[in-house]
């Protein structure tokens, strides 16, 4: 039998997940299941915990407290293994200012052992719309520009679960709309996301369920259809305090 | 393994890339390093006593605080951009990161070393064929190298990198520094391979230790 029919419903389990920085907890016992292909979106204000949790899913902190499954595996015992299974687009690009968006890719590509990896960099580049830049230093582009040439190199060795950590932050309304387009285009292929934002509007556009963290905790939890969108600010104000 | 010694390639062909692009390690160091040839050049003057006592310091000042210039530099790049982050989201072991950057440092310095020390020995006036002194050369900055890259990640993440660099890295680097002193001022000395036999063995094992100590260290250095 093949790791794809043996496959776990869930692409995310996590359980009591907890984090603290001293005496700070940033993560109080968080329990979360997403299944294959969905699309979870985390909203929260600044300092909920929202990039603690991504990058204890993405292996970069370990956590205090609490088991996180991804695709079934303990990421505390196969780091290396997830990290092929995962891609993380950041509200910083990773890249390198002095090599050429080709040379970058190409860099992160080798490193994830991509095969056929010039005809996969020339596939990723159409998709976000970059084919024409390959050439350019990352430098020199914009940060709505990089930002789409940072999500190609998320997606490029094909990652199951892409994680986006406000990846719209310091974008204009132009630059963030074409980072939307870049993130509808490359999730074809089923892929499960967890993405966080402020952007409340972004958020459900393109979320099927939607979370809210709070200090730490999940503090409210529905599917896109449950959500009310007319009044889904006064929800989010009510339930993180940020309207009082 | 060849899968490991492929992602140290690719780090450090990244590296070797950007830097072509930049200069800012080699050139930095490089210039440093010149300065202090020339000045002390000009402070002991070649008088054949005054060469023989002063050359090797000289040479290796030249070399290990040029080289902390060229180690700041070396996880700086990583931190900008929190591209440390895109690292360590590669599926390689963290170990695979530090050696990287390692064979990226010891290239660099190597570099400027090769450039600086046929001018020290021209104008300190001594004979400029002495393998051996590459020899030497080789072994110490194996030896910095190993633990300046391992400090260099450490003081990034500290707000007085610049400072904090050399404070951590020369007492630990100094076993090799003094060992590199002693065999460059035998060689200078025209003496024999035994006589340089317990400074060479000296870096050698300190070669190792800091080799095998840094890599087994470097996941708690970069992990959070």
């Amino acid at each position: 039998m093949n790791e794809e029919t043996m496959a776990p419903p869930c692409a995310i389990e996590v359980r009591g997940l907890a984090r603290a920085f001293g005496e700070h907890r940033a993560l109080r016992g968080i329990d979360l299941k997403v299944s294959r292909g969905e699309h979870l979106v985390i909203f929260g204000p600044n300092g909920a915990g929202k990039t603690t949790l991504v990058k204890i899913l993405s292996t970069l902190v370990k956590p205090s407290a609490g088991s996180v499954w991804l695709d079934g595996i303990d990421i505390s015992d196969k780091p290396a293994q997830i990290r092929r299974r995962i891609g993380l687009v950041s509200h910083q690009t990773f890249l390198y200012d002095d090599l050429t968006v080709y040379e970058n890719l190409k860099f992160y590509g080798r490193m994830f052992d991509v095969p056929d990896l010039e005809a996969k960099i020339r596939e990723v580049a159409s998709w976000v719309q970059l084919e024409s830049r390959l050439h350019d230093r990352a430098g020199t582009l914009s940060h709505g520009l990089q930002q789409r040439v940072s999500i190609a190199r998320a997606v490029l060795h094909n990652p199951s679960i892409l994680f986006l950590d406000e990846p719209e932050v310091g974008l204009d309304p132009h630059a963030s709309s074409m980072v939307k387009d870049a993130l509808v285009s490359i999730n074809s292929g089923g892929r499960t996301v967890v993405m966080t934002t402020h952007n409340l509007e972004r958020g459900l556009e393109l979320g099927d369920r939607i979370i809210i963290l709070d200090r730490g905790k999940v503090v409210y939890q529905a599917a896109r259809h449950e959500v009310d969108t007319v009044n889904f600010r006064r929800i989010y104000d009510q339930y993180t305090g940020t309207g009082r | 393994m060849n899968t490991v010694f492929a992602k140290i390639f690719v780090i450090f062909w990244k590296d070797m890339l950007t830097e072509l692009r930049t200069k800012e390690v080699v050139v930095s160091v490089l210039v440093f390093a010149l300065l202090v040839v020339v000045i002390f050049n000009f402070a002991f003057g070649t008088r054949a006593g005054t060469v023989e006592m002063a050359a090797p310091g000289i040479l290796w000042v030249a070399l290990t605080f040029g080289g902390v210039l060229g180690f700041n530099r070396i996880f700086a790049v990583e931190k900008e951009n929190l591209r440390l982050e895109g690292l360590m989201l590669c599926p390689v072991d963290r170990a695979v990161i530090y050696w990287g950057k390692l064979v990226g440092s010891f290239t660099f310095i190597l570099a400027v070393a090769v450039v600086i020390t046929p001018i020290f020995l021209v104008l300190f006036n001594l004979p400029l064929f002495l393998p051996r002194l590459a020899l030497v050369i080789v072994l110490a900055i194996i030896g910095f190298s190993a633990v300046g890259t391992l400090f260099s990640a450490v003081a990034i993440n500290t707000r007085a990198r610049d400072i904090m660099l050399p404070i951590l890295f020369l007492p630990v680097a100094v076993p090799v520094i003094i060992a590199a002193v002693k065999a460059t001022a035998l060689v200078l000395a025209g003496s024999s391979w035994g006589d340089m036999a317990t400074w060479l063995q000296i870096m050698i094992a300190f070669d190792v230790i800091y080799l095998v100590v840094a890599t087994l260290v470097f996941e708690f250095v970069v992990e959070e």
